[in-house]
Protein backbone atom coordinates (compact mmCIF):
# COMPACT_ATOMS: atom_id res chain seq x y z
CA UNK A 1 0.00 0.00 0.00
CA UNK A 2 1.09 3.41 -1.08
CA UNK A 3 1.33 6.16 1.05
CA UNK A 4 -2.23 8.18 0.57
CA UNK A 5 -2.33 11.09 -1.85
CA UNK A 6 -4.31 13.83 -1.77
CA UNK A 7 -5.64 15.16 -5.25
CA UNK A 8 -6.13 19.15 -5.29
CA UNK A 9 -8.25 20.72 -7.68
CA UNK A 10 -8.87 24.49 -7.70
CA UNK A 11 -12.70 25.33 -7.67
CA UNK A 12 -12.52 28.99 -8.76
CA UNK A 13 -14.18 31.52 -6.67
CA UNK A 14 -14.98 28.95 -3.68
CA UNK A 15 -11.48 27.44 -2.79
CA UNK A 16 -9.55 24.29 -3.32
CA UNK A 17 -10.77 20.60 -3.07
CA UNK A 18 -8.50 17.77 -1.82
CA UNK A 19 -9.79 14.81 -2.21
CA UNK A 20 -8.35 11.13 -0.52
CA UNK A 21 -9.10 7.73 -1.69
CA UNK A 22 -8.82 5.44 1.93
CA UNK A 23 -7.74 1.42 1.38
CA UNK A 24 -11.25 1.15 1.75
CA UNK A 25 -11.84 2.79 -1.43
CA UNK A 26 -14.11 4.80 -0.23
CA UNK A 27 -13.80 8.63 -1.55
CA UNK A 28 -13.07 11.30 0.53
CA UNK A 29 -12.95 14.88 -0.07
CA UNK A 30 -12.07 18.44 1.86
CA UNK A 31 -13.02 21.37 -0.07
CA UNK A 32 -11.24 24.60 1.77
CA UNK A 33 -13.16 27.41 1.31
CA UNK A 34 -11.56 30.98 0.55
CA UNK A 35 -12.78 32.31 4.11
CA UNK A 36 -11.14 29.79 6.33
CA UNK A 37 -14.21 27.55 6.43
CA UNK A 38 -14.12 24.01 5.09
CA UNK A 39 -16.43 21.14 3.98
CA UNK A 40 -16.10 17.58 4.54
CA UNK A 41 -17.45 15.55 1.76
CA UNK A 42 -18.54 11.57 2.01
CA UNK A 43 -19.66 10.11 -1.12
CA UNK A 44 -22.08 8.23 -1.97
CA UNK A 45 -21.15 4.75 -3.11
CA UNK A 46 -24.40 4.23 -5.74
CA UNK A 47 -23.60 7.52 -7.26
CA UNK A 48 -19.59 8.14 -6.23
CA UNK A 49 -20.17 11.89 -8.29
CA UNK A 50 -22.44 12.88 -5.64
CA UNK A 51 -21.99 13.52 -1.93
CA UNK A 52 -23.89 11.70 1.26
CA UNK A 53 -22.78 13.95 3.70
CA UNK A 54 -21.30 17.48 3.15
CA UNK A 55 -20.33 19.10 6.46
CA UNK A 56 -19.32 22.65 7.03
CA UNK A 57 -17.34 23.64 9.58
CA UNK A 58 -15.53 26.73 10.94
CA UNK A 59 -11.93 27.68 11.17
CA UNK A 60 -12.02 26.30 14.99
CA UNK A 61 -14.23 23.22 14.49
CA UNK A 62 -11.87 22.12 11.95
CA UNK A 63 -8.83 22.33 13.80
CA UNK A 64 -10.29 20.81 16.56
CA UNK A 65 -11.19 17.48 14.11
CA UNK A 66 -7.25 17.75 12.79
CA UNK A 67 -6.46 17.63 16.67
CA UNK A 68 -8.39 14.46 17.25
CA UNK A 69 -7.48 13.17 13.48
CA UNK A 70 -3.62 13.00 14.58
CA UNK A 71 -2.18 9.54 15.21
CA UNK A 72 -0.02 10.94 18.02
CA UNK A 73 -3.30 12.83 19.53
CA UNK A 74 -3.49 12.55 23.58
CA UNK A 75 -6.42 14.95 24.03
CA UNK A 76 -5.29 18.49 24.54
CA UNK A 77 -2.18 17.67 27.07
CA UNK A 78 0.77 19.75 26.70
CA UNK A 79 2.90 17.25 28.09
CA UNK A 80 4.25 14.55 26.25
CA UNK A 81 3.06 10.83 27.18
CA UNK A 82 5.45 9.91 30.00
CA UNK A 83 5.08 7.50 32.36
CA UNK A 84 4.88 9.85 35.25
CA UNK A 85 0.98 9.63 34.91
CA UNK A 86 0.98 13.43 34.48
CA UNK A 87 -0.97 15.31 32.05
CA UNK A 88 -1.27 19.65 31.68
CA UNK A 89 -4.37 20.39 29.78
CA UNK A 90 -5.37 23.82 28.30
CA UNK A 91 -8.87 24.19 29.96
CA UNK A 92 -11.03 27.30 28.83
CA UNK A 93 -13.12 29.69 31.01
CA UNK A 94 -16.13 30.55 29.05
CA UNK A 95 -18.13 34.05 29.02
CA UNK A 96 -20.45 32.62 30.73
CA UNK A 97 -18.66 30.66 33.48
CA UNK A 98 -19.65 30.76 37.14
CA UNK A 99 -15.96 32.14 37.77
CA UNK A 100 -15.72 35.02 35.40
CA UNK A 101 -14.47 37.19 37.27
CA UNK A 102 -14.13 35.56 40.41
CA UNK A 103 -10.94 34.73 42.03
CA UNK A 104 -8.80 31.77 41.81
CA UNK A 105 -8.67 31.06 45.40
CA UNK A 106 -12.45 30.27 45.33
CA UNK A 107 -11.75 28.02 42.68
CA UNK A 108 -10.35 25.54 46.30
CA UNK A 109 -8.74 23.84 42.48
CA UNK A 110 -5.95 22.26 44.75
CA UNK A 111 -8.21 21.28 47.47
CA UNK A 112 -10.48 19.33 45.28
CA UNK A 113 -8.56 18.01 43.09
CA UNK A 114 -5.20 17.70 43.82
CA UNK A 115 -4.46 19.77 40.18
CA UNK A 116 -2.12 22.79 40.45
CA UNK A 117 -2.75 25.78 38.07
CA UNK A 118 0.70 26.45 36.65
CA UNK A 119 -0.84 29.59 34.45
CA UNK A 120 -2.84 31.80 32.85
CA UNK A 121 -3.01 32.70 29.05
CA UNK A 122 -5.07 35.53 28.64
CA UNK A 123 -5.34 37.13 25.21
CA UNK A 124 -1.79 37.24 23.89
CA UNK A 125 -0.03 37.08 27.24
CA UNK A 126 0.58 34.03 29.71
CA UNK A 127 0.53 34.82 33.63
CA UNK A 128 2.75 31.84 35.26
CA UNK A 129 2.10 30.73 38.82
CA UNK A 130 -1.41 32.61 39.81
CA UNK A 131 -1.65 33.11 43.38
CA UNK A 132 -4.95 32.54 44.44
CA UNK A 133 -6.04 36.32 44.86
CA UNK A 134 -5.95 36.65 40.55
CA UNK A 135 -9.08 37.20 39.04
CA UNK A 136 -10.26 34.70 35.99
CA UNK A 137 -12.18 36.31 33.45
CA UNK A 138 -14.08 34.99 30.82
CA UNK A 139 -12.16 33.88 27.66
CA UNK A 140 -8.84 33.11 29.99
CA UNK A 141 -7.39 29.41 28.95
CA UNK A 142 -6.24 28.08 32.09
CA UNK A 143 -2.86 25.59 32.29
CA UNK A 144 -3.53 22.56 34.47
CA UNK A 145 -0.59 20.28 35.85
CA UNK A 146 -2.30 16.81 37.81
CA UNK A 147 -2.91 13.29 37.05
CA UNK A 148 -5.55 12.27 34.59
CA UNK A 149 -8.52 11.69 37.34
CA UNK A 150 -6.99 15.75 38.90
CA UNK A 151 -6.99 17.40 35.66
CA UNK A 152 -10.54 16.23 34.87
CA UNK A 153 -11.82 17.47 38.37
CA UNK A 154 -10.46 20.85 37.67
CA UNK A 155 -11.85 20.83 34.01
CA UNK A 156 -15.48 19.48 35.61
CA UNK A 157 -15.05 22.87 38.29
CA UNK A 158 -13.66 25.08 35.65
CA UNK A 159 -16.71 24.11 33.47
CA UNK A 160 -19.25 25.52 35.63
CA UNK A 161 -21.55 27.82 34.60
CA UNK B 1 -34.64 70.63 3.54
CA UNK B 2 -33.65 68.64 0.27
CA UNK B 3 -30.99 66.63 2.04
CA UNK B 4 -33.29 65.77 5.12
CA UNK B 5 -35.82 64.50 2.32
CA UNK B 6 -32.71 62.53 0.79
CA UNK B 7 -31.91 61.11 3.85
CA UNK B 8 -35.36 60.11 4.75
CA UNK B 9 -36.04 58.50 1.71
CA UNK B 10 -32.81 57.19 1.21
CA UNK B 11 -32.80 55.78 4.58
CA UNK B 12 -36.34 54.10 4.20
CA UNK B 13 -35.43 52.67 1.24
CA UNK B 14 -32.45 50.40 2.36
CA UNK B 15 -34.69 49.68 5.84
CA UNK B 16 -36.69 48.14 3.34
CA UNK B 17 -34.28 46.53 1.75
CA UNK B 18 -33.13 45.15 4.99
CA UNK B 19 -36.41 43.69 5.88
CA UNK B 20 -36.95 42.12 2.41
CA UNK B 21 -33.94 40.40 2.21
CA UNK B 22 -35.21 38.65 6.13
CA UNK B 23 -37.52 37.95 4.49
CA UNK B 24 -35.89 36.01 1.37
CA UNK B 25 -33.47 34.56 4.00
CA UNK B 26 -36.26 33.00 5.70
CA UNK B 27 -38.14 31.70 2.55
CA UNK B 28 -34.82 30.52 1.49
CA UNK B 29 -34.37 32.27 -1.66
CA UNK B 30 -31.72 35.40 -3.49
CA UNK B 31 -32.64 38.59 -2.68
CA UNK B 32 -31.94 40.38 -5.94
CA UNK B 33 -36.06 39.03 -7.38
CA UNK B 34 -37.52 40.70 -4.19
CA UNK B 35 -34.90 44.38 -4.61
CA UNK B 36 -36.12 43.96 -8.45
CA UNK B 37 -39.98 44.13 -7.17
CA UNK B 38 -38.97 46.85 -4.82
CA UNK B 39 -37.67 48.63 -7.05
CA UNK B 40 -40.51 48.14 -9.50
CA UNK B 41 -42.99 49.62 -6.33
CA UNK B 42 -41.38 52.88 -5.74
CA UNK B 43 -40.81 53.86 -9.59
CA UNK B 44 -42.23 55.15 -12.24
CA UNK B 45 -46.02 54.25 -12.60
CA UNK B 46 -45.09 52.79 -8.84
CA UNK B 47 -46.56 53.31 -5.54
CA UNK B 48 -44.22 55.96 -4.52
CA UNK B 49 -42.16 57.98 -6.28
CA UNK B 50 -39.04 58.63 -5.12
CA UNK B 51 -38.15 61.86 -5.77
CA UNK B 52 -34.93 63.98 -3.88
CA UNK B 53 -32.97 60.73 -4.02
CA UNK B 54 -33.45 59.72 -7.78
CA UNK B 55 -29.74 60.91 -8.52
CA UNK B 56 -28.07 59.66 -5.79
CA UNK B 57 -29.81 55.91 -5.91
CA UNK B 58 -28.22 56.50 -9.96
CA UNK B 59 -24.59 57.38 -8.36
CA UNK B 60 -24.98 54.30 -6.07
CA UNK B 61 -26.40 51.91 -8.76
CA UNK B 62 -23.10 52.83 -10.82
CA UNK B 63 -20.83 52.14 -7.88
CA UNK B 64 -23.20 49.07 -7.24
CA UNK B 65 -22.64 47.86 -10.84
CA UNK B 66 -18.56 48.73 -10.48
CA UNK B 67 -18.32 46.66 -7.39
CA UNK B 68 -19.96 43.51 -8.53
CA UNK B 69 -17.56 42.99 -10.97
CA UNK B 70 -14.65 44.03 -9.03
CA UNK B 71 -15.45 41.09 -6.80
CA UNK B 72 -15.85 38.63 -9.49
CA UNK B 73 -12.65 39.47 -10.64
CA UNK B 74 -11.33 38.98 -7.30
CA UNK B 75 -12.56 35.54 -7.42
CA UNK B 76 -10.38 34.71 -9.86
CA UNK B 77 -7.00 34.60 -10.38
CA UNK B 78 -5.26 35.76 -14.37
CA UNK B 79 -3.45 31.92 -14.42
CA UNK B 80 -7.32 30.69 -13.09
CA UNK B 81 -8.59 32.01 -16.18
CA UNK B 82 -5.62 31.56 -18.43
CA UNK B 83 -6.13 27.21 -17.25
CA UNK B 84 -9.97 27.96 -17.87
CA UNK B 85 -9.63 29.01 -21.01
CA UNK B 86 -7.12 26.33 -22.55
CA UNK B 87 -8.99 23.10 -21.39
CA UNK B 88 -12.59 24.29 -21.32
CA UNK B 89 -13.05 26.59 -24.32
CA UNK B 90 -15.35 24.06 -26.50
CA UNK B 91 -17.37 23.79 -23.32
CA UNK B 92 -17.72 28.04 -23.63
CA UNK B 93 -18.50 27.82 -27.23
CA UNK B 94 -21.44 25.88 -26.92
CA UNK B 95 -22.53 27.23 -23.49
CA UNK B 96 -22.35 30.95 -26.12
CA UNK B 97 -24.30 29.17 -28.74
CA UNK B 98 -26.83 27.38 -27.39
CA UNK B 99 -27.61 30.64 -24.59
CA UNK B 100 -26.97 33.91 -26.20
CA UNK B 101 -28.42 32.91 -29.73
CA UNK B 102 -31.98 32.36 -28.19
CA UNK B 103 -31.87 35.77 -26.77
CA UNK B 104 -30.89 37.19 -29.89
CA UNK B 105 -33.38 35.17 -31.83
CA UNK B 106 -36.20 36.36 -29.75
CA UNK B 107 -35.27 40.21 -30.38
CA UNK B 108 -35.36 39.77 -33.53
CA UNK B 109 -38.99 38.21 -33.55
CA UNK B 110 -40.11 40.63 -31.62
CA UNK B 111 -38.85 43.09 -34.13
CA UNK B 112 -36.65 45.19 -32.03
CA UNK B 113 -33.53 45.11 -33.95
CA UNK B 114 -29.92 44.09 -34.31
CA UNK B 115 -28.76 46.16 -30.88
CA UNK B 116 -31.56 45.09 -29.10
CA UNK B 117 -30.49 41.18 -30.32
CA UNK B 118 -26.85 42.03 -28.77
CA UNK B 119 -27.84 42.96 -25.87
CA UNK B 120 -30.67 39.83 -25.23
CA UNK B 121 -28.22 37.46 -26.43
CA UNK B 122 -26.04 38.41 -23.17
CA UNK B 123 -29.03 38.35 -21.06
CA UNK B 124 -29.89 35.18 -21.66
CA UNK B 125 -26.08 33.63 -21.94
CA UNK B 126 -24.74 34.71 -18.79
CA UNK B 127 -25.80 32.50 -15.71
CA UNK B 128 -25.92 34.19 -12.18
CA UNK B 129 -22.46 32.64 -10.16
CA UNK B 130 -23.86 34.23 -7.42
CA UNK B 131 -26.96 32.45 -7.24
CA UNK B 132 -25.54 28.88 -8.06
CA UNK B 133 -22.27 29.29 -5.87
CA UNK B 134 -24.90 29.39 -3.02
CA UNK B 135 -27.45 26.92 -4.29
CA UNK B 136 -24.17 24.21 -4.43
CA UNK B 137 -23.99 25.36 -1.07
CA UNK B 138 -26.84 24.71 0.37
CA UNK B 139 -27.72 21.16 -1.73
CA UNK B 140 -24.57 19.87 0.25
CA UNK B 141 -22.24 19.56 -3.50
CA UNK B 142 -19.40 22.08 -3.30
CA UNK B 143 -17.80 17.94 -3.13
CA UNK B 144 -19.81 16.64 -6.00
CA UNK B 145 -17.28 15.79 -9.05
CA UNK B 146 -19.07 17.88 -11.57
CA UNK B 147 -18.53 20.81 -9.34
CA UNK B 148 -14.97 22.37 -11.30
CA UNK B 149 -17.63 21.45 -14.62
CA UNK B 150 -20.38 24.30 -13.05
CA UNK B 151 -17.30 26.21 -11.80
CA UNK B 152 -15.65 26.36 -15.16
CA UNK B 153 -18.69 27.16 -17.50
CA UNK B 154 -19.38 30.12 -14.93
CA UNK B 155 -15.63 31.40 -15.29
CA UNK B 156 -15.40 31.19 -19.31
CA UNK B 157 -18.76 33.55 -18.94
CA UNK B 158 -17.43 35.76 -16.64
CA UNK B 159 -13.84 35.94 -18.84
CA UNK B 160 -16.39 36.25 -21.67
CA UNK B 161 -18.45 39.62 -20.43
CA UNK B 162 -14.91 41.30 -20.33
CA UNK B 163 -14.98 40.62 -24.20
CA UNK B 164 -18.33 40.96 -24.55
CA UNK B 165 -19.10 44.47 -22.14
CA UNK B 166 -16.85 46.49 -24.55
CA UNK B 167 -18.57 45.61 -27.76
CA UNK B 168 -22.46 46.20 -26.14
CA UNK B 169 -20.64 49.52 -25.15
CA UNK B 170 -19.77 50.28 -28.54
CA UNK B 171 -23.06 48.86 -29.89
CA UNK B 172 -25.17 50.81 -27.58
CA UNK B 173 -23.33 54.06 -28.31
CA UNK B 174 -24.75 53.64 -31.90
CA UNK B 175 -20.87 53.59 -32.95
CA UNK B 176 -20.24 52.08 -36.70
CA UNK B 177 -18.61 49.54 -37.54
CA UNK B 178 -15.39 51.69 -38.45
CA UNK B 179 -15.21 53.24 -34.58
CA UNK B 180 -16.69 49.97 -33.18
CA UNK B 181 -13.88 48.41 -34.06
CA UNK B 182 -11.35 50.41 -32.77
CA UNK B 183 -13.53 50.72 -29.32
CA UNK B 184 -13.20 46.77 -29.22
CA UNK B 185 -9.82 46.65 -30.46
CA UNK B 186 -8.94 49.21 -27.30
CA UNK B 187 -10.62 46.97 -25.09
CA UNK B 188 -9.52 43.86 -25.99
CA UNK B 189 -5.75 45.06 -25.83
CA UNK B 190 -6.59 46.56 -22.41
CA UNK B 191 -7.91 43.28 -21.42
CA UNK B 192 -4.96 41.35 -23.02
CA UNK B 193 -2.38 43.52 -21.19
CA UNK B 194 -3.81 43.20 -18.09
CA UNK B 195 -4.06 39.71 -17.82
CA UNK B 196 -0.59 39.65 -19.09
CA UNK B 197 0.43 42.17 -16.40
CA UNK B 198 -1.68 40.14 -13.85
CA UNK B 199 0.29 37.01 -14.72
CA UNK B 200 3.79 38.60 -15.03
CA UNK B 201 3.33 41.59 -12.37
CA UNK B 202 0.44 40.37 -10.40
CA UNK B 203 2.88 40.42 -7.18
CA UNK B 204 4.19 43.57 -8.22
CA UNK B 205 0.88 45.40 -7.90
CA UNK B 206 -0.71 43.47 -5.37
CA UNK B 207 2.35 44.52 -3.41
CA UNK B 208 1.73 48.08 -4.55
CA UNK B 209 -1.52 48.25 -3.40
CA UNK B 210 -1.12 46.20 -0.11
CA UNK B 211 -1.62 47.32 3.30
CA UNK B 212 -1.78 46.27 6.45
CA UNK B 213 -4.44 48.41 7.38
CA UNK B 214 -7.59 47.61 6.49
CA UNK B 215 -9.04 51.79 6.18
CA UNK B 216 -6.06 52.25 3.93
CA UNK B 217 -6.35 48.99 1.77
CA UNK B 218 -10.15 49.58 1.19
CA UNK B 219 -9.39 53.38 0.06
CA UNK B 220 -6.60 52.03 -2.31
CA UNK B 221 -8.98 49.06 -3.70
CA UNK B 222 -11.87 51.53 -4.23
CA UNK B 223 -10.35 54.25 -5.25
CA UNK B 224 -7.74 52.30 -7.68
CA UNK B 225 -11.47 50.43 -9.10
CA UNK B 226 -13.43 53.46 -9.42
CA UNK B 227 -10.45 55.34 -11.23
CA UNK B 228 -9.92 52.83 -13.74
CA UNK B 229 -13.63 52.47 -14.05
CA UNK B 230 -13.77 55.85 -14.80
CA UNK B 231 -10.93 55.61 -18.11
CA UNK B 232 -12.18 53.03 -19.05
CA UNK B 233 -15.79 54.18 -19.80
CA UNK B 234 -14.12 57.16 -20.94
CA UNK B 235 -12.17 55.52 -23.67
CA UNK B 236 -15.46 53.76 -24.51
CA UNK B 237 -14.32 50.20 -23.13
CA UNK B 238 -17.35 50.23 -20.25
CA UNK B 239 -16.73 51.12 -16.49
CA UNK B 240 -17.73 47.13 -15.18
CA UNK B 241 -14.49 45.96 -17.62
CA UNK B 242 -12.20 48.21 -16.41
CA UNK B 243 -13.49 47.35 -12.76
CA UNK B 244 -13.39 43.20 -13.88
CA UNK B 245 -9.51 43.91 -14.38
CA UNK B 246 -8.45 45.80 -11.63
CA UNK B 247 -10.10 42.64 -9.72
CA UNK B 248 -8.25 39.76 -11.97
CA UNK B 249 -4.93 42.11 -11.81
CA UNK B 250 -5.13 42.00 -7.76
CA UNK B 251 -4.11 38.55 -5.84
CA UNK B 252 -3.27 36.84 -3.44
CA UNK B 253 -3.64 38.29 0.23
CA UNK B 254 -4.83 41.53 -0.85
CA UNK B 255 -7.76 39.72 -3.17
CA UNK B 256 -8.33 37.98 0.29
CA UNK B 257 -8.50 41.31 2.00
CA UNK B 258 -10.19 43.34 0.03
CA UNK B 259 -12.43 40.19 -0.75
CA UNK B 260 -13.58 40.63 3.19
CA UNK B 261 -13.27 44.55 3.40
CA UNK B 262 -15.73 44.81 0.12
CA UNK B 263 -18.28 42.68 0.65
CA UNK B 264 -20.57 44.39 2.64
CA UNK B 265 -20.16 47.47 0.61
CA UNK B 266 -20.83 45.43 -2.76
CA UNK B 267 -24.36 43.88 -1.16
CA UNK B 268 -25.39 47.49 -0.07
CA UNK B 269 -24.86 49.16 -3.64
CA UNK B 270 -25.77 45.85 -5.87
CA UNK B 271 -29.08 46.10 -3.77
CA UNK B 272 -29.21 49.76 -4.52
CA UNK B 273 -28.09 48.76 -8.58
CA UNK B 274 -30.99 46.20 -8.59
CA UNK B 275 -33.31 48.97 -7.13
CA UNK B 276 -32.71 51.12 -9.38
CA UNK B 277 -33.02 49.05 -12.04
CA UNK B 278 -36.54 48.22 -10.95
CA UNK B 279 -37.04 52.32 -10.46
CA UNK B 280 -36.77 52.34 -14.52
CA UNK B 281 -39.12 49.80 -15.36
CA UNK B 282 -42.86 50.68 -15.46
CA UNK B 283 -44.48 47.70 -13.80
CA UNK B 284 -47.21 48.36 -16.03
CA UNK B 285 -44.79 47.47 -18.86
CA UNK B 286 -44.44 43.95 -17.69
CA UNK B 287 -47.92 42.35 -18.49
CA UNK B 288 -47.47 42.73 -22.05
CA UNK B 289 -43.49 40.80 -22.63
CA UNK B 290 -44.75 38.39 -19.64
CA UNK B 291 -45.47 35.67 -22.44
CA UNK B 292 -42.34 36.34 -24.70
CA UNK B 293 -40.07 36.38 -21.28
CA UNK B 294 -42.03 33.14 -19.89
CA UNK B 295 -40.61 31.55 -23.95
CA UNK B 296 -37.53 33.11 -23.72
CA UNK B 297 -36.75 31.63 -20.20
CA UNK B 298 -38.64 27.85 -20.60
CA UNK B 299 -36.43 27.81 -24.12
CA UNK B 300 -33.08 28.98 -22.34
CA UNK B 301 -33.62 27.36 -18.83
CA UNK B 302 -33.99 23.92 -21.38
CA UNK B 303 -30.62 25.48 -23.13
CA UNK B 304 -28.72 25.64 -20.31
CA UNK B 305 -29.65 22.42 -18.92
CA UNK B 306 -28.10 21.00 -22.35
CA UNK B 307 -25.15 22.92 -22.38
CA UNK B 308 -24.43 21.85 -18.68
CA UNK B 309 -24.88 17.94 -19.48
CA UNK B 310 -22.44 18.25 -22.77
CA UNK B 311 -19.79 19.94 -20.77
CA UNK B 312 -19.51 17.56 -18.24
CA UNK B 313 -19.99 14.60 -20.48
CA UNK B 314 -17.05 15.74 -22.05
CA UNK B 315 -15.24 16.00 -18.72
CA UNK B 316 -16.31 12.19 -18.18
CA UNK B 317 -19.08 12.76 -15.35
CA UNK B 318 -21.26 9.88 -15.42
CA UNK B 319 -24.86 10.47 -16.43
CA UNK B 320 -26.51 11.80 -13.28
CA UNK B 321 -23.67 14.04 -12.85
CA UNK B 322 -24.58 15.83 -16.08
CA UNK B 323 -28.29 16.38 -15.08
CA UNK B 324 -26.82 17.94 -12.25
CA UNK B 325 -24.85 20.32 -13.86
CA UNK B 326 -27.32 21.11 -16.62
CA UNK B 327 -30.02 21.96 -13.38
CA UNK B 328 -27.41 23.66 -11.84
CA UNK B 329 -26.50 26.33 -14.52
CA UNK B 330 -30.22 28.11 -15.35
CA UNK B 331 -30.56 30.50 -12.69
CA UNK B 332 -29.55 33.79 -14.66
CA UNK B 333 -29.03 37.02 -12.46
CA UNK B 334 -26.97 40.05 -11.72
CA UNK B 335 -25.16 40.17 -14.94
CA UNK B 336 -28.39 39.80 -16.95
CA UNK B 337 -29.45 42.48 -15.01
CA UNK B 338 -26.54 44.92 -15.39
CA UNK B 339 -26.34 44.12 -19.46
CA UNK B 340 -30.00 44.24 -19.63
CA UNK B 341 -29.41 48.14 -17.17
CA UNK B 342 -26.61 49.48 -19.92
CA UNK B 343 -29.36 48.65 -22.83
CA UNK B 344 -31.68 50.83 -20.56
CA UNK B 345 -29.68 53.22 -19.60
CA UNK B 346 -29.02 53.80 -23.34
CA UNK B 347 -32.60 54.22 -24.10
CA UNK B 348 -33.07 51.57 -26.88
CA UNK B 349 -35.97 49.77 -27.06
CA UNK B 350 -38.67 50.29 -24.12
CA UNK B 351 -39.82 46.97 -23.41
CA UNK B 352 -36.21 45.49 -23.53
CA UNK B 353 -35.75 46.57 -19.25
CA UNK B 354 -39.26 45.22 -18.48
CA UNK B 355 -38.64 41.85 -20.42
CA UNK B 356 -35.37 41.61 -18.65
CA UNK B 357 -37.02 42.07 -15.44
CA UNK B 358 -39.66 39.55 -15.99
CA UNK B 359 -36.44 36.91 -16.98
CA UNK B 360 -34.40 37.28 -14.67
CA UNK B 361 -37.28 37.40 -12.00
CA UNK B 362 -38.31 33.65 -13.91
CA UNK B 363 -35.09 32.13 -14.05
CA UNK B 364 -34.06 33.24 -10.35
CA UNK B 365 -36.66 31.22 -8.71
CA UNK B 366 -36.45 28.45 -11.12
CA UNK B 367 -32.77 28.12 -10.88
CA UNK B 368 -32.75 26.65 -7.72
CA UNK B 369 -35.39 24.16 -8.30
CA UNK B 370 -33.70 23.19 -11.45
CA UNK B 371 -30.54 22.73 -9.75
CA UNK B 372 -32.22 20.20 -6.92
CA UNK B 373 -34.83 18.81 -9.49
CA UNK B 374 -33.27 17.88 -13.04
CA UNK B 375 -31.34 14.90 -12.11
CA UNK B 376 -34.58 12.94 -10.22
CA UNK B 377 -36.58 13.89 -12.73
CA UNK B 378 -34.36 13.03 -15.89
CA UNK B 379 -33.22 9.83 -13.87
CA UNK B 380 -37.51 8.87 -13.25
CA UNK B 381 -37.97 9.62 -17.22
CA UNK B 382 -34.94 7.47 -18.31
CA UNK B 383 -36.02 4.53 -16.64
CA UNK B 384 -39.55 4.62 -17.83
CA UNK B 385 -38.87 5.52 -21.12
CA UNK B 386 -35.30 4.52 -21.93
CA UNK B 387 -34.57 1.34 -20.76
CA UNK B 388 -37.78 0.31 -20.11
CA UNK B 389 -39.07 -3.29 -18.33
CA UNK B 390 -39.46 -2.35 -14.55
CA UNK B 391 -40.86 0.88 -13.42
CA UNK B 392 -39.88 1.24 -9.66
CA UNK B 393 -41.80 3.34 -7.57
CA UNK B 394 -41.26 7.32 -6.95
CA UNK B 395 -38.20 8.63 -6.18
CA UNK B 396 -38.68 11.62 -3.56
CA UNK B 397 -35.80 13.93 -4.86
CA UNK B 398 -36.25 15.95 -1.92
CA UNK B 399 -35.38 13.03 0.48
CA UNK B 400 -31.49 12.32 -0.02
CA UNK B 401 -30.94 8.33 0.61
CA UNK B 402 -28.25 7.59 2.61
CA UNK B 403 -25.59 5.84 0.75
CA UNK B 404 -25.16 2.18 2.86
CA UNK B 405 -21.93 2.12 4.07
CA UNK B 406 -20.60 -0.83 2.60
CA UNK B 407 -18.65 -1.13 -0.40
CA UNK B 408 -18.51 -3.84 -2.81
CA UNK B 409 -15.11 -5.12 -3.32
Amino acid sequence: MSAPRLRATPLPGIGTQYDLETREHRHLSVVAHRDGTRTVNVYRSDDPDSCAQSLRLTGAEAGALIDALQPAHHSNSLLSPTDLGLVAERIEVGATSHWNGRLLGDTRMRTETGASIVAVLRRAEAIPSPTPAFRLAGGDTVIVVGTREGVDAAAAILGRE
Amino acid sequence: MHSAILLIEFGSLLLGLGLLGRLSARLGFSAIPLYLLAGLAFGEGGLLPLGASEEFIATGAEIGVILLLLMLGLEYTASDLVTNLKSHYPAGLVDFALNALPGAAMALLLGWGPVAAVVLAGVTWISSSGVIAKVLGELGRIGNRETPVILSVLVLEDLAMAVYLPIITAVLAGAGLAAGSVTLAIALGVAGIVLFAALRYGRVISRFVSSDDPEKLLLVVLGLTILVAGLAQQLQVSAAVGAFLVGIALSGEVAEGAHTLLSPLRDLFAAVFFVFFGLHTDPASIPPVLLPALGLAVVTALTKIATGYWAARRAGISVKGRWRTGGALVARGEFSIVIAGLAVTAGIEPSLGPLATAYVLILVILGPMTARYTEPLAMRWSRRFGRGGDTPGPVLPSKDTRAEAQVAD
